[in-house]
């Protein structure tokens, strides 16, 4: 079996999930990447994905997180995310929601910068949608 | 001598003050616990997020490609005020105690010739400001219709003041808010939002990464600028935690004061009220007595 490590993923309003896993997959906003136990100290921007975690106490699951902050250091990882849920609560019809109002938001985006921030997160969003059926 | 009925209608009417009172420090006590739990169980988020922006931070101080939100603007002249109280009254001097503060530093604003914007969160906040300060009063966003104090809230605050940051509309934002300690003592606090302070955190467990170094993805800039605005977003929120249990615990030790000083006038009351029917008994005793000894 291999080594575990402690992970926890936290939201601003509390600690949702703490336990012990062999691998975290973690989507960073450079590509996905994977935390085994011993992994070298990093700091990432989360994208909107799904985490994977992978032989915790509690079997294989999946989480999806939106905006957010993973930290691994020689402890753990901690996953700072704005929201998560697991992804067998996300519903279709929340995300077409979600969508279609990012939709909007490239629409009429004032400028450049906004214009990108929101497709790029539109993109990411449609990816997990993707996933979803 | 004022009559025993008098006496009757006013220990009545301080008895029924007693139990509102009574009613309210109980309703304090119990929201009390659960803005405490609320406070706590955002703590490890935001201790996480200043340890990470302390070690960011300290890299990127004196870099001219800092990013504003951590630099400044520059200037100096624009300021905007937070000032987070609560809707309701009812709590001892947890407003007034925010509020002075506040007051004071617009004051010391002013004479400095700064321009001071203020951004009052509660109601009980503008109303203290309004009268000297009215006209600078921007906005005030009321808390009437939100229960528990959750991260959306914050979020909408934080995004607000960012959109006028990004429009020039301020160069530094200071928010007032009411630290909790402990039941009997909440401390008024100000704190620097934009520019960020950066601080090493105190209480939160510092890393020990055995020699190695951090590895950042992207680079340390754009990390930086990611979880800036998202630093304001979580102390805002922080604050507003802070606040509901302040708010609470001092709602608390004031209706709990309220019930023993009521239970006191009761008392004197009674005693009053007591002594003046013996009073009159005494003096119809007298006269029976008298008038019989007069046949």
């Amino acid at each position: 079996m291999a080594e575990k490590f402690q992970f926890d993923l936290v939201s601003p309003e509390k600690l949702l999930y703490s336990a012990h896993a062999e691998q975290v997959v973690v989507p960073g906003v450079e590509g996905d990447f994977g935390v085994l136990a011993g992994h070298a100290p990093l700091i990432s921007i989360v994208r909107t994905g799904l985490v994977e975690v992978k032989g915790s106490e509690d079997g294989d699951m999946r989480i999806f997180v939106r905006g957010g902050l993973a930290e691994v250091t020689p402890a753990g990882l901690t996953l700072l995310a704005e929201e998560a849920m697991p992804f067998e609560d996300l519903s279709a019809a929340d995300l077409d929601g979600r969508i279609k109002n990012l939709e909007e938001d490239v629409a009429d985006a004032r400028d450049e910068k906004a214009r990108n921030r929101a497709s790029e997160a539109l993109d990411q969003l449609r990816q997990v949608r993707a996933l979803l059926n | 001598m004022p009559s025993l009925k008098s006496f009757r209608v006013r220990i009545a009417s301080v008895k029924s003050t007693r139990k509102i009172t009574k009613a309210l420090n109980l309703v304090a006590a119990s929201k009390l616990r659960r803005a405490q739990e609320a406070a706590v169980n955002a703590r490890p988020f935001a201790e996480r997020m200043e340890r990470v922006l302390a070690n960011l931070g300290a890299s990127m101080a004196g870099n001219p490609g800092a990013p504003r939100l951590l630099a400044g603007t520059g200037r100096d002249d624009v300021h905007l005020v937070i000032v987070a109280t609560s809707d309701r009254g009812l709590a001892g001097g947890f407003n007034a105690n925010i509020s002075k503060m506040a007051r004071q530093h617009i004051a010391r604003l002013t004479a400095e010739g700064k321009q001071v914007k203020i951004l009052a969160i509660g109601r009980k906040g503008r109303d203290a400001l309004r009268r000297d300060y009215g006209k600078n009063i921007i906005d005030t966003i009321e808390l009437g219709g939100v229960k528990a104090v959750g991260f959306a809230t914050a979020h909408e605050i934080a995004t607000r003041v960012l959109d006028m940051y990004e429009a020039g509309e301020f160069d530094v934002a200071t928010i007032f808010y009411s630290r909790f300690q402990s039941v009997i003592a909440q401390i008024p606090t100000m704190q620097r939002l934009i520019p960020a302070e950066v601080k090493q955190a105190e209480g939160a467990p510092s890393v020990d990464l055995k020699g190695a170094i951090y590895t950042y993805e992207p680079d340390e800039t754009e990390i930086l600028a990611d979880l800036l605005p998202r630093n304001v977003a979580v102390q805002i929120f922080r604050a507003m935690l802070e606040n509901a249990a302040s708010f609470f615990g001092a709602q608390m030790t004031a209706m709990d004061n309220a019930t023993r000083n009521a239970g006191d006038v009761i008392d004197k009351l009674t005693i009053q009220y007591n002594r003046t029917r013996q009073a009159m008994i005494t003096k119809e005793l007298i006269e029976i007595i008298s008038g019989a000894e007069a046949l």
